[in-house]
């Protein structure tokens, strides 16, 4: 607005100041103190930061729009996910069924919703296992160093090496494929990465002057860990938990995709895509495409939400 | 700006194809061409060749385990043994034995030996004759315990065949014997009398007795394989394909039309349709791929695919043992309860017959007719709403129990066409009977050992002929004894009825009491609950003629040709 | 530095004869065996074929027996497909998935660098936007959507590729894009935000104001600085890649190795599940091995001083 001011050519203006210019300003609304910005904590700080990445704002409200959907679509859909109509097989989208029918003639809106539950459910539960099994792991060989962490490390490093599919095909042949055993076998090797990452993180904090100081006023190890190391940590750990949810759906949606999935008559979206594959051929493409669609966005939106967050807690990146 | 948006997407597509060939350059050598491609131009490029060479191409979706006869043990090598090798029948289109390599077969009036004339024309792919030897070498060696070869039992019929495989006896005493160079003595255990279909079975093939005595692993390559039947095995790409041409040592090569064969491995039933759709192969079904389920009556209406019975049931096992239904009523309330038609028109989608008995209509029964001809299963029982649910409240009654349990489940094995099946059985049983039936779902071996053990309410089921005889779906599914009644459906009288039938003094006679021990367990106790019989769909490329689906649901290429 | 690798070398024999131990317990542990089949067995031959491929043996037996052939280079046949050796099935299967994995590592590192570089240097402009939205577009479409509809479209539809396969150059195309279309997306993300970070710092500042010219500022001071999250991320990737997909492999029906991964499992195919997890591992713990050796190599700070400065 002040390049609009400026703009104004110079005959135009009047020579002369008169008080109709001056707006008068009452004595306490002078905020001389605010030429900067109002100082903000440091949490305030990176709201604001995220609030203002319009994109990540867009992948948060995607996140809440598919989990409010995924809670509530269900219960007032007059259809259930399981009974079968099978005159009403494979009809493409209408008034009725928004997202058509399936081979059974189930409605694939209440499907589609259902699945989101099952999908976002492991994402999530999968994401925070690795986060409490990460940061406790993680925080123990980064705070205590030395002969723990070497053999700690040296433990996850091996367990990092062992190929993740064929454990998880194991674990889901020998225990009831449930979303309890996609969860459980996702977990057994998820949880590594956040351990790196929380190791890295204490291991540059522990040495910072408030650390030592609740040290050396005796505070013991766990506290000064928990109190007062992870709370610092936060950023990365934060931003790696939201890009394992993400990673999380899609190892659920691959599983299923191999027959590996959940029990039916629940699917998830990756069981819907398998079927959908198939049905894409005698043209019910709708059968792909809506868990397609949803499934894709939720990643997005939890990718650009993650990388806003990640933006947020290191506004070196925003400048 | 504009301009810029289409920077990225192209080079993205250029670097694309620019690696991949650069790719490909590197390993030319291993760049086996496709030969469904050439197979055209070398024919217009012969122009003095006689006719054009015949291709015929089709997929499985794995590679055949072995292709040794007596390792073999599944659909996929049976259908590629068929062109490799050549026994002493073969099975025609109707599943009625024909001699191929047995000039005359003559029994016994015991039934108990047989004499079998060899023809004498035959040759190994390196040149050696094929001789009565060679089928005694063979059938003793798969009954030897050191093969482990797991179709042995099979060769059981001949006498002491069991007792030298169990490690009890000697090669010596096996009711075998090659009394000169092309005679063959056979003495079996008692009189079987489908022995000459038998004969047709890949456990019955025989096998070059030096090739095999020099290498354990002769058979796991194309260039070590040495076989006797049509086709001659040029390359086997493990995992990826493999190419048979033809053998034109072959006594009855005028017989055989096709030039080369070529199957590739494709695992997934949606790639192998796409196959077909491009022109890549000639054949979808029978076991050598599958159409999917979703296409079926579209392409059946359009005339592109046919629907062929296959001599396979498909039914659901209840645990006899545990409530709640170790009750017959209940057992039969749930059978009545199901609309198999439904299930068919609706669901499997390919033609199938309900099933009200366990012997599939294209088992061959006594006298020339077909055995479901002569022991129809229509009145075994019939599907009634009303009367299952009165059946189902006196069942729950008789057991005390004052309503259903909550937690039956239907065990099945991990596959999208059982998954749909299940799930519409549930809704019926939910809708007919108002009881809730969970759904379980296991991986194939693992759900092996559950069903063993009898870890289920009820639990899927499919069964095929390994001989085209009704005792391969009663002896076997519903004898208290058998190693395959894993629902443990225990009736005394089957039992003496099936005893009964082996030892019966005429085939008819035999017939008669497998059709009445089947009625009893269908019928009366509802033992199992018989859902399909299996058909198969067929896709076979306009121009071939003679590729069928046998009576097992097998395909059937070797006599096939291209106008 | 021959320490260093030394070490890392006795590492890695010692945490795969950890794996090798408890892979072939779990294994054994699960329900199922690789001899059983539907139609239930006769008792005799059931014992034959235990004896003869040793599972009559009490599991230590069998451990030790196993350990000693693998201590001769032999990793014993398989039990599903007969006298099939396991490091010729494995040797087989790998070469279809190198070469993929091969074209599609190339491809995400030239794509992601090239849709990275870009998005950097155009920051906060329309061409940064485009790349970002493409790449995350990429990361968000899983294989399991990507690779049925490109067959479906380009291939049986459209005809412009074959649906199945990987017998001629072109064979490459879609399953290059299922298998690079995420780490495209990641590393083009990746490069992005370490580059917009380095084209900030002195030196190139410096660069700026000695005159060069923007694009050689970027391929010669900055990716160069730029890299090392990207080498360190390669690492993993390779082995994921090249180890075969299992989806990509079975939708284009490419004789790789990513399917043992499913099937030995399904099979039990006890040998071939050995086999398999002797190899990914070795493989894994390779190529994070090279990656860390590259990292010293590619890493400013670790060579000498001056010639970054110059």
């Amino acid at each position: 607005m002040s390049d609009f001011n400026l703009n104004i050519p110079s005959t135009e203006r009047s020579d002369k100041l008169s008080p109709e210019m001056f707006e008068k300003l009452e004595r306490d609304e002078v905020r001389v103190d605010e030429v900067g910005r109002k100082s903000l904590t440091a949490w305030q700080d990176i709201r604001q930061r995220l609030v203002s990445n319009k994109l990540a704002m867009f992948g948060f409200w995607i996140i809440v729009a598919m989990v409010l959907l995924a809670i509530f679509a269900p219960i007032f859909w007059p259809f259930d996910h399981f009974t079968n109509d099978l005159e009403n097989k494979n009809m493409p989208p209408d008034a009725t069924h928004w997202f058509g029918t399936d081979d059974l003639g189930r409605d694939m809106f209440e499907r589609v919703w259902k699945g989101a539950q099952v999908s976002l459910f492991v994402g999530i539960v999968a994401a925070l296992i690795d986060l409490i099994i990460g940061i406790i792991y993680g925080g123990i060989m980064g705070y205590f160093g030395g002969k723990v962490d070497e053999v700690m490390n040296r433990f996850s490093e091996i367990l990092a090496a062992i190929p993740y599919l064929l454990i998880v095909i194991l674990l889901l042949v020998v225990m009831e494929p449930s979303i309890t055993t996609i969860i459980v076998a996702m977990s057994i090797t998820g949880w590594i990465n956040m351990a790196w990452i929380v190791r890295g993180q204490i291991m540059q904090l522990k040495n910072q002057e408030y650390a030592l100081a609740s040290k050396s006023l005796g505070a013991g190890a766990m506290r000064i860990i928990f109190r007062h190391l992870i709370p610092n940590a936060m950023g990365p750990i934060l931003v790696t938990l939201t890009l394992t949810i993400p990673n999380a759906i899609f190892t659920e949606a691959f599983l299923s995709f191999l027959g590996l999935g959940v029990q039916s008559p629940v699917a998830s979206w990756g069981t819907m895509i398998d079927d959908g594959a198939g049905a894409m051929m005698s043209g019910y493409t709708w059968r792909l495409f809506f868990p397609a669609l949803f499934l894709s966005l939720t990643i997005f939106a939890f990718n650009v939400f993650g990388d806003g967050l990640r933006d947020a807690f290191d506004p070196k990146l925003k400048k | 700006m504009k301009g810029n948006f289409k920077k990225p997407v192209h080079l993205m597509l250029v670097l694309v194809l620019a690696f991949s060939m650069l790719l490909a350059a590197c390993t030319g050598n291993n760049n086996k061409q496709d030969p469904a491609n050439n197979a055209g131009n070398e024919g217009t490029n012969a122009t003095d060749a006689p006719k054009e060479p015949q291709e015929f191409r089709f997929t499985l979706a794995s590679e055949p385990p072995s292709l040794d006869p007596a390792l073999m043990t599944d659909a996929q090598s049976s259908i590629v043994a068929a062109g490799l090798y050549e026994g002493l029948t073969r099975l025609n289109t109707k599943g009625e034995p024909e001699n191929a390599l047995a000039e005359s077969i003559t029994a016994s009036e015991d039934g108990k030996t047989y004499t079998i004339k060899l023809r004498q024309d035959a040759k190994w792919s390196n040149g050696d004759p094929v001789t009565a030897n060679d089928f005694e070498f063979a059938w003793k060696r798969a009954l030897n315990p050191e093969t482990a070869s797991e179709y042995a039992y099979m060769l059981f019929y001949l006498a002491n065949g069991e007792k030298y495989n169990s490690g009890k006896g000697s090669a010596d005493e096996v009711g075998v014997k090659a009394s000169d160079e092309y005679t063959l003595e056979v003495t079996l255990n008692s009189p079987a009398p489908y022995f000459t279909s038998l004969l047709s079975h890949y456990t019955y093939l025989p096998v070059h007795q030096a090739t095999v005595e020099a290498a354990a692993d002769w058979a796991a390559e194309a260039s070590t394989i040495v076989s006797n039947g049509p086709f001659k095995l040029t390359e086997w790409a493990h995992a990826d394909k493999l190419v048979l041409e033809k053998n034109a040592d072959y006594y009855n090569a005028d017989a055989i039309n096709f030039d080369k064969v070529t199957i590739s491995l494709v695992e997934d039933e949606n790639t192998v349709y796409q196959l077909y759709e491009t022109d890549k192969i000639d054949w979808i079904g029978a076991q050598a791929g599958s159409v999917p389920s979703d296409l079926v009556q579209q392409l059946v209406s359009e005339k592109k695919a046919e629907i062929t019975a296959v001599a396979s049931v498909y039914y659901y096992l209840f645990n006899n043992n545990k409530e709640p239904f170790n009750n017959v009523k209940v057992r039969k309330a749930f059978s009545m309860a199901l609309d198999r038609q439904s299930l068919i028109d609706n669901v499997a989608q390919a033609n199938q017959q309900p099933a009200f008995g366990l012997v599939p209509p294209s088992i061959t029964g006594p006298e020339g007719k077909m055995f479901r001809e002569v022991y129809p299963d229509t009145g075994y029982f019939s599907e009634n709403v009303e009367e299952a649910k009165k059946l189902l409240a006196e069942g729950l009654a008789e057991l005390g129990l004052s309503s259903f349990p909550a937690d039956v489940t239907l065990l099945y094995n991990t596959s999208e066409g059982h998954k749909a099946l299940a799930e519409a059985a549930v809704d019926m049983w939910r809708k007919n009977l108002g009881v809730e039936v969970k759904l379980a779902n296991q991986e194939w071996g693992t759900f092996l050992e559950t069903r063993k053990a009898g870890g289920f309410d009820i639990a899927r089921s499919g069964w095929g002929a390994d001989i085209n005889h009704p005792i391969n779906f009663t002896y076997d599914l519903i004898h208290s004894k058998s190693g395959n009644n894993d629902g443990k459906y225990n009736n005394p009288a089957v039992d003496k009825l099936l005893d009964d039938s082996l030892v019966a003094a005429t085939p008819e006679e035999s017939q008669q009491k497998m059709a009445e021990a089947e009625k009893i367990a269908v019928s009366e106790d509802m033992g199992v609950l018989p859902t399909y019989y299996y058909t198969t769909v067929t896709m076979l490329k306009p121009g071939f003629e003679g590729v069928v689906s046998d009576y097992a649901g097998h395909l059937d290429w070797v006599h096939g040709s291209k106008k | 530095m021959l320490r260093f690798i030394l070490g890392k070398l006795v590492f890695m024999v010692v945490s795969l004869f950890l794996l090798i131990t408890a892979t072939f317990m779990l294994m054994n542990a699960i329900p199922g065996s690789p001899l059983q089949s539907e139609k239930a067995p006769n008792p005799a031959v059931q014992k034959n074929l235990e004896a003869y491929y040793g599972l009559d043996k009490p599991l230590i037996v069998q451990y030790g027996k196993y350990l000693a052939n693998l201590a001769k280079g032999d990793m014993g046949i398989s039990m599903k497909k007969k006298f099939q050796s396991v490091d010729k099935m494995i040797k087989q299967s790998f070469g279809p998935s190198l070469r993929l994995g091969i074209s599609a590592i190339i491809t995400s590192v030239l794509v992601g660098c090239i849709l990275g570089i870009l998005a950097a240097m155009y920051h906060r402009k329309f061409i940064d936007n485009l790349a970002m939205i493409l790449a995350v577009i990429g990361l968000a479409i899983p294989s399991i959507v990507l690779a049925p509809i490109m067959q479906y479209f380009l291939g049986t539809k459209l005809r412009w590729f074959e649906v199945a396969g990987l017998n001629g150059p072109m064979d490459y195309v879609l399953p290059t894009i299922a298998l690079a279309s995420g780490p495209i997306a990641f590393i083009a993300r990746l490069l992005r935000s370490t580059m917009i970070e380095v084209l900030n710092a002195d030196f190139i500042k410096t660069a700026k104001s000695k005159g060069l010219s923007g694009y050689v500022i970027v391929v010669k001071h900055a990716l160069r600085n730029s890299m090392l999250p990207v080498v360190t991320y390669l690492g993993y990737l390779t082995a994921g890649i090249i180890t075969g997909s299992v989806v990509v492999e079975k939708i284009f029906a490419i004789p790789g190795i990513g399917k043992h991964f499913v099937t030995s499992v399904i099979d039990r195919d006890y040998p071939l599940i050995m086999g398999i997890t002797i190899f990914y591992a070795v493989i894994l713990m390779l190529s994070r091995f090279l990656a860390d050796v590259a990292y010293v190599l590619v890493d400013p700070r670790m060579r000498a001083g001056g010639k970054v400065a110059k």
